[in-house]
């Protein structure tokens, strides 16, 4: 584990905003499944618990230019990148007011503003939308890095494999990150995945630079995450990570996840990353159990602000239902 | 006023595009210095370079998912997928990526691709290499599918998609490179997107078709029309969206209609032809709505069975005459 001495670049301020957007992660999912259990939520709800660090600890070294894609367990990573949690938790409500204006929903979250390009529900096919957004960077001579998450079932699409090879034979910007939490919806990755357990070597058949990392240390993917940006950025081609992690809670919010031994679920709990990062911030002696006390009241009024805001918000109007789908005329089939 | 190739008129579209757009750029397979697979972009790689002409591994789903990001970032690329056949391999791309973002995004973001692609069959290669499944893409809301059949439609048209700036599948015709027809002598001379082309005028009944079967729909009104039958020939140009108002003013017009496809009839585009005319022209009817369409059988690779499984001029005419005969 890094000591605070390793990071001086952080001030206590980023460290508890560290925290706190981890906090805020896991304190909107457990709302996201309560207002799922009032029926407020419907079709699929996957949660981030367990995997906070990650977003948290790689999208915060990113520069506002920069581009993320990601998959379809989307909403730790929009919080992360400073989407509001009022329009997040419309979106999963389908509201008018939500970041699509309901018409995306949980798994397809998308802010043009922060160059967050979308939550992506067809497993794999989001690298190689990032391959294209790394391409049109160096069309254009820029210097931006695009930041692609996938799980591990990503591993085993076609996708993944052209977008890798397509990325390192045209030396595109563009850091493949694997969120490699040991399962593909209810599959283990030991029966599915060849490689599961030494997963980062996979690259090298793209002899692409590659990382493995703890996933529920946000200081450790922050650090390596910044050195990787710096090589990306520089021209030295795409990056492949790999971020070991766990889901605390099943694949969706309809899955108890039974098929998991409990010794397995046990030791993960045992390393879940905001008791690690808040135990950690107390032995360096960077923050009290006041500092913890005032964010994580802050939070749960942020939490419950945005599920008042959700739930008071209108429904689209049955008008809406056709606006959007074409960018310069109405689409066909709209009844007279 | 000059006659080309379609071959050259889809060259000189995408010559243009490239002087005229610095966002785009062209990326495929064998698109660099071996020409393309139909030599649609012979010497392109000298001239623009390799930034401009990116020759792409044989992997479609990126060919287009790299276009749909590269889009999505500000650029407009306009891919090649050889053919059509192998867009099934970068079909998640096309239709539940390029087809959806804008809406699922509450328009955030839009997608001005054009992807270009090959249809049809007719050249002695085989059930896999010889399908049209620019019907099914047309079925696909947030699609737009465009058809040309002849060079001048197919500069029009390519203009107009230019100025889009959602998703466009450019679907040409593999036995149409070689044939020739009159460019137009307008500079900005442009084809509207959803606008079907007359190709000729009759009282008798309505033919309609679209690429290749639009020109043999053609054919078969000339042979009708020294029996004394006349047709009005409708090429669709472009299957979605659909021109249907032309097509049926033709029907309220001739009273008869024969839809002309190459793809298979059971789920052909040919079926939401017909739909749409008895939904709008029932009462105006003289006979039910016929089709003339590919045989239900994967393509047979054997020349004298590839013909009988498309249709001819000889059995466009044939329909159209028992139409009108009632015989």
């Amino acid at each position: 584990m890094l000591k605070a001495a390793d990071v001086p670049d952080l001030t206590k301020d980023d460290l508890l905003g560290f925290y706190r957007q981890m906090k805020l992660i896991r304190e909107f999912e457990r709302e996201s499944e309560r207002q799922y259990t009032r029926g407020n939520i419907k079709g699929f709800l996957h949660v981030y618990n367990g995997e906070e660090a990650i977003a948290v600890g790689a999208i915060n070294t990113l520069r506002e230019d920069d581009y993320i894609v990601t998959h379809y367990r989307d909403h730790g990573q929009a919080l992360a990148r400073g989407m509001g949690s009022k329009e997040v938790m419309a979106e999963l409500m389908g509201k008018a007011t939500g970041c699509s204006n309901g018409k995306g929903g949980s798994m397809h979250l998308f802010s043009s503003d922060l160059n967050f390009m979308g939550g992506y529900a067809i497993v794999g096919g989001q690298l190689c939308i990032a391959a294209g957004i790394a391409l049109a960077v160096q069309y254009r001579g820029d210097d931006q890095v695009v930041l692609c998450f996938f799980g591990d079932g990503a591993v085993n699409e076609g996708e993944f494999h052209e977008a890798m090879n397509l990325a390192a034979i045209w030396n595109l910007p563009v850091i493949f990150f694997c969120e490699h939490n040991l399962y593909g919806m209810g599959a283990s990755s030991k029966e599915t995945l060849v490689m599961w357990d030494s997963l980062h070597e996979m690259a090298a058949a793209y002899g692409m630079d590659r990382y493995e990392v703890d996933g529920n240390d946000v200081l450790e993917v922050r650090d390596l995450m910044q050195r990787i940006n710096a090589d990306v950025r520089a021209g030295k081609g795409p990056a492949f990570v790999v971020a070991r992690t766990y889901r605390l809670r099943g694949h969706s919010v309809a899955d108890p996840a039974d098929y998991r031994p409990d010794d397995e679920v046990q030791y993960w709990e045992s390393q879940d990353p905001i008791p690690r990062f808040r135990d950690w911030l107390t032995e360096e002696g960077i923050a009290t159990v006041e500092d913890f006390d005032e964010i994580d009241a802050s939070v749960d009024e942020e939490v419950v602000i945005a599920a008042e805001f959700g739930e008071s918000s209108p429904w689209p109007e049955p008008a809406d239902l056709y606006d959007g789908v074409y960018t310069d005329r109405p689409t066909e089939g709209i009844p007279t | 006023m000059s006659v080309i190739t379609y071959r050259e008129a889809v060259s000189s579209v995408l010559r243009e595009a490239l002087d005229e757009d610095e966002r785009v750029f062209l990326m495929g397979e064998d698109i660099g210095p071996y020409g393309g697979a139909f030599a649609v972009t012979q010497g392109f790689t000298e001239k623009y370079g390799k930034k401009r002409i990116k020759d792409s591994p044989l992997a479609e789903s990126v060919i287009v998912g790299a276009g749909v990001g590269a889009a999505m970032a500000g650029l407009r690329p306009v891919v090649e997928l050889m053919t059509i056949n192998f867009s099934l391999l970068a079909m998640d791309q096309i239709v539940n990526h390029a087809a959806k973002i804008r809406y699922m995004s509450g328009g955030q973001f839009s997608i001005p691709l054009i992807i270009r692609t090959v249809t049809g069959a007719g050249a002695s290669v085989g059930a896999t290499h010889s399908q049209s499944f620019e019907g099914m893409y047309a079925s696909i809301p947030g699609l737009t599918v465009v058809t040309p059949a002849t060079p001048s439609d197919v500069i029009g048209l390519f203009r107009s998609c230019r100025e889009l700036n959602d998703p466009v599948l450019f679907v040409e015709h593999i036995l149409l490179y070689g044939t020739r027809g009159e460019a137009p002598s307008v500079g900005d001379y442009r084809v509207p997107i959803g606008k079907a082309d007359v190709r000729r005028s009759g009282k008798d009944i309505t033919l309609c078709g679209y690429s290749r079967m639009a020109n043999v729909a053609e054919q078969a009104a000339g042979i009708l029309a020294q029996e004394g039958i006349e047709a009005d020939v409708i090429d669709l140009r472009t299957l979605r969206p659909l021109d249907s108002e032309t097509l049926v003013n033709s029907v309220k017009k001739t009273h008869r209609a024969l839809m002309v496809e190459e793809t298979t009839r059971i789920g052909g585009f040919a079926g939401e032809l017909v739909s749409q005319i008895q939904e709008d022209a029932f009462d105006y009817l003289d006979a039910p709505v016929a089709r003339v369409a590919g045989a239900e059988v994967p393509m047979p690779y054997s020349y004298p069975l590839e013909m009988a499984a498309i249709p001819s001029v000889d059995a466009v005419a044939a329909a159209a005459r028992k139409l009108v005969n009632g015989s």
